[in-house]
């Protein structure tokens, strides 16, 4: 059976995904259906991303200790599991946004340079 | 933490079927709350989410270790493979048992004698203390007193040394006499080797007692004594207030100080001790002479033998000075003409001897026929692979990796080498137990044999190394197939499949040269057997004559000439035995051990000896009328030693042949001439040779007859004034020889003359006859087995090929018999084949052989490493096993229905 590496699972700005997971949780516990849905609108709608690939995400940010997961119920009453970010998710989720802002700078300097040069 | 995914990676999963589920539901209830019927929800939530089985392939692959996974499928996948061929399973698991096991038992015998340490702490301080005397010819050189006290004093490398030796001790005071094997020790020995007893002390300085002699008899204060615990089981019932226990030792007063522990045994001391006596020196008399001890030592920590023996070679000068040398002898000059030299070797080397040598052998030779047995499991592999094709390719075609499909053979021949290696290990534990009940006695440290941990590591690791050799073969074979051609159809002839047939036939040939290699190792050892039957030993008959030990006791009858009296009366009592046919004692019986051999100078009247050179050593025996008759050995010349010639004190002497032509030319003229042992304080007592007799092997059959000079068991100035043995050998020719009835006969005849003489070391020539050939007897019955497993797989080989090709071939056999080919001729078209193989396999084996074999030269006796009749038989035998091998497959080419194989597919 040929295997092919997940995209979404290398550690580093990867992790957007991951992040954008992160960042919904910091308004407090979530569960799936309401996280897709909070990073598709929060991104409004740039990325359009098939919920299903959001769960090995939360698969792995739970195994890497950040987010931890308890079942609930949800608003109209269904059953769901919910997650919530540990603290030291709290940390990787800080550390993550500084880098991604590093990056999207660098980015930034690379994509207009011209620009830079004049102002 | 991933182990703990792992494991729980099913629980995880059924976890996460529910999440999605859950998420399908709140999405599909959110649609129909938008407005869309319940289907239309359903499925728009079921796209919004995605293929949910690849969602939970893909978590679940996270919580695998995979190439653990990817095992574990293999495995099953071996297992229910090895299940749908229990025929081959069962082959290529026995064949791997055998050779495994085979492995694993040697190894047990080589790690237990040679490898690991001996059973004292830090054993590898511990060293033996020998010398050797180049100008003296003597087969050992032993260690003076003297010595003993120079190294102890002056050395920079011992921690501990000390002086040791073997004898037996009379042990009276309670119960029948007995005559107790005793180790005789200076209380450093013990240190040396940190043994500490179970019971009591060990002896210290203080211990030993003062004025008496050597062996601390007829001193003021009592012998201290250790008992070993069997003795103090056997003779004390274990008791513990034995500690303080008066006895008495040889006569003299002696006192139990302690009990060793049950495990402790003093080197290789066989039989062992039974009790430990102390050896007493009085420095202020010891003299430069008396090499009799040997001597082991501790040596500090850091030091090497090398550094033992350069320090000796320091000290000797030291120590030839600083005694008083001997009177009446050559002086210092002649013992400076011995040329002692240090040869200081690891206590270990000692005690093993010379087995490391047969051991390495029989080592080398088991593990000839595991390769052998992998040649043959590699070729039911790849003979098995071969119906396997079809599958293969199919597998190919749908996805599987080359390598995919080499790790999977290469587990499977994992599997099956593993589950022979456990049979192995069982088989290991019978064998072992059938090679210690074999091992000749003279095999050092039986009792360190075992198949312990380090064996049954040992077995694993050449299972995996096995599965590595026959796996690796078609595992690679598989990697570079082209599968594409077997999907096509039946393959005919195809290069893959020759190329395969040529890998096959170098199998074959391996196992062929190997195999070869091995018959002509046994064939040498049952030459070398062959020549020692044909030795002749000097006596006869070995199963009739019984040997006895009796000891006349100096305190019951100090009187000499009254102990030679007793000793005829024994004779004439156990003579009077019903079926004994000859009686009669010596000093000694031949092939009994080195402890019993008697080695000094002997010189010739008329000739002379320079004074500064050492005299010629010859060996020498004590011996009773009678004796040459009673153990066969021939008078070649001149007249036996009578009664009257022992109670007239007749100056005479009988000398082996050999010793005759040396001197004097023949048996002969040796008649008359005059032999005797050098100054003590006078002249030499010359005494004249009466008779000749034939030479006799009195060490071995596989060494020389010695030079020997028997003398009369009475005489004056020999040694003393008169000389008379209170142990003596009897030697009894009889039918009866080893029955109990017989032995009953011998004690109640010695005892109704003196009840308080012990008989001992009650065996039959045979005994140590057999003793004596175990050596040879052992290698050979280990090469021999080893060779007819070398063997029968060798043809279990080529038979497997031939079969093959016969197989293979059966639509070309068909056709030629359809054109009107003869059976006979497609009969011997195969067993060429098969000849052809198997000689390519002889010729390689015949080089090998002649190369290896001169590893074994010192094993062998009385046969050339090259002996052609030993080469030519095993061709023979071999070259008629190939035959038969391919002819009973080639037989079946011959039954071919060509119609049959022609309409066939």
């Amino acid at each position: 059976m040929p295997r092919s590496e997940s995209p979404l699972q290398s550690e580093t700005p990867s992790g957007t995904l991951d992040m954008l997971v992160l960042r919904v949780l910091v308004m407090g516990p979530a569960h799936g259906h309401t996280i897709a849905h909070a990073i598709e609108r929060g991104s409004e709608d740039v990325l359009q991303i098939e919920h299903g690939s959001l769960y090995p995400a939360l698969h792995r940010l739970e195994n890497r200790g950040w987010i931890a997961s308890f079942w609930g119920t949800s608003d109209n009453n269904r059953k769901a599991k919910y997650y919530r970010l540990t603290p030291t998710g709290r940390k990787q989720l800080a550390a993550q946004t500084t880098r991604w802002e590093e990056i999207v700078r660098a980015i930034g300097r690379i994509l207009k340079p011209s620009t830079d040069q004049t102002s | 933490m991933t182990w703990r995914r792992f494991f729980r990676r099913g629980q995880w999963d059924r976890d996460r079927a529910e999440e999605l589920r859950s998420y399908l539901e709140i999405e599909t209830d959110e649609n129909i709350a938008r407005g869309m019927s319940p289907e239309a929800a359903r499925r728009v939530a079921h796209l919004k989410l995605g293929n949910t089985v690849r969602i939970r392939e893909e978590i679940y692959r996270m919580n695998t270790i995979s190439p653990l996974d990817t095992l574990g499928r293999d495995l099953r996948l071996a297992w229910r493979g090895m299940r749908r061929r229990p025929g081959f399973t069962l082959a290529v698991v026995l064949t791997l048992a055998l050779g495994i096991g085979a492995n694993t038992a040697i190894f047990s015998v080589v790690d237990g004698v040679l490898i690991k340490p001996l059973s004292y702490p830090n054993a590898g301080e511990l060293v033996s203390v020998e010398h050797v005397a180049p100008g003296l010819k003597v087969d050992e050189f032993r260690m003076s007193p003297s010595q003993y006290f120079t190294y102890r004093e002056e050395s920079r490398v011992f921690q501990h040394i000390g002086l040791y030796g073997d004898g037996g001790r009379t042990i009276t005071g309670f119960g029948e006499p007995e005559q107790a094997r005793a180790l005789f020790v200076t209380h450093d020995v013990l240190q040396a080797l940190d043994v500490q007893p179970q019971l009591g002390r060990l002896f210290t300085e203080a211990d030993l007692p003062r004025g008496g002699d050597v062996r601390g008899e007829g001193a003021a204060s009592p012998i201290p004594l250790i008992l070993t615990h069997a003795y103090w089981q056997r003779r004390f019932g274990g008791d513990r207030s034995v500690i303080g226990r008066r006895l008495s030792a040889d006569s003299s007063p002696a006192e139990v100080i302690g009990v060793m522990p049950e495990g402790f045994r003093f080197l290789d001391m066989e039989p062992a001790a039974e009790v430990i006596s102390p050896i007493v020196l009085d420095r202020s008399r010891v003299r430069l002479d008396n090499f009799g001890f040997w001597s082991l030592a501790r040596l500090k920590p850091g030091m090497t033998v090398a550094d033992a023996n350069a320090d000796i070679a320091r000290m000797l000068p030291i120590w030839l000075n600083a005694w008083p040398i001997p009177p009446n002898s050559g002086g210092r000059q002649l013992i400076e003409n011995f040329r002692i030299t240090p040869a200081v070797q690891p206590l270990k080397d000692r005690v093993v001897g010379g087995v490391g040598d047969m051991l390495w052998i029989l080592m080398g030779t088991i593990g000839i026929v595991l390769l052998i047995a992998c040649a043959n499991v590699a070729n039911l592999m790849l003979v098995r692979s071969e119906s396997r094709r079809h599958e293969f390719a199919v597998r190919t075609a749908l996805g599987a990796g080359r390598g995919h499909i080499a790790r999977e053979v290469l587990v499977e021949s994992l599997v099956l080498s593993l589950i022979g290696g456990a049979l192995g290990v069982a088989l290991a534990y019978a064998g072992l137990k059938v090679v210690v009940a074999t091992a000749p006695t003279t095999l050092p440290r039986v009792e360190d044999i075992s198949l312990d941990p380090r064996a049954m590591a040992f077995a694993m690791v050449i299972s995996l190394l096995s599965s590595l050799l026959f796996g690796a073969l078609p595992a690679l074979k598989h990697a570079a197939q082209q599968h594409g051609t077997a999907l096509g159809g039946s393959a005919r002839g195809t290069s893959a499949s020759r190329e395969r047939q040529r890998t096959r036939n170098s199998l074959v040939v391996v196992q062929v040269a190997l195999a070869l290699v091995l018959l002509v190792g046994s064939g040498l050892m049952i030459r070398t057997f062959q020549a020692l039957l044909n030795v002749k030993a000097g006596f006869t008959a070995t199963a009739d004559l019984q040997t006895a030990r009796v000891w006349v006791p100096p305190q019951q009858v100090p009187d000499l000439e009254r102990v030679m009296r007793l000793q005829h009366e024994i004779l004439d009592k156990i003579a009077a035995l019903p079926g004994v046919k000859a009686a009669a004692f010596a000093s000694a019986v031949p092939m009994e051990g080195p402890l019993r051999v008697w080695q000094n100078p002997v010189l010739v009247e008329g000739k002379t000896y320079p004074p500064d050179k050492p005299f010629p050593m010859r060996r020498m025996k004590a011996v009773s009328p009678g004796y040459f008759g009673a153990i066969g050995t021939r008078m070649i010349a001149g007249r036996d030693i009578t009664w009257s010639d022992i109670y007239g004190r007749a100056r005479v002497a009988v000398i082996s042949e050999n010793f005759a032509r040396e001197e004097w030319g023949s048996p002969a003229a040796a008649l008359g001439q005059h032999v005797g042992q050098p100054p003590g304080a006078a002249a030499p007592v010359w005494r004249e040779v009466i008779g000749v007799v034939e030479d006799v092997h009195e060490d071995a059959l596989y060494q020389p007859a010695p030079a020997m000079v028997y003398w009369p068991v009475m005489m004056e100035n020999f040694g003393g004034p008169l000389f008379v043995m209170r142990p003596i050998n009897l030697v009894i020719r009889t039918d009866e020889a080893g029955r109990e009835s017989l032995l009953d006969g011998i004690r109640s005849a010695v005892w109704s003359l003196n009840p308080s003489m012990p008989v001992f070391l009650v065996r039959t020539m045979k005994d140590l006859y057999d003793e004596s050939m175990a050596r040879t007897s052992f290698a050979l019955v280990m090469l021999g087995i080893a060779a007819a497993m070398a063997l029968v797989l060798g043809i279990i080989g080529i038979y497997g090929v031939i079969a093959y090709i016969v197989a293979q071939r059966s639509r070309e056999i068909g056709i030629r018999l359809a054109l009107g080919a003869a059976p006979s001729e497609l009969i011997q078209m195969f067993v060429r084949q098969g000849l052809v193989l198997a000689s390519v396999g002889a010729g390689v084996g015949l080089l090998t052989a002649v190369a290896l074999t001169q590893l074994m030269s010192s094993l062998l006796f009385g046969v050339e490493r090259l002996d052609p009749p030993t080469y030519a038989g095993v061709l023979g035998v071999l070259g008629m096993a190939a035959a038969l091998a391919s002819y009973v497959p080639a037989r079946r080419a011959a039954a071919v229905d060509p119609v049959e194989t022609l309409t066939a597919e």
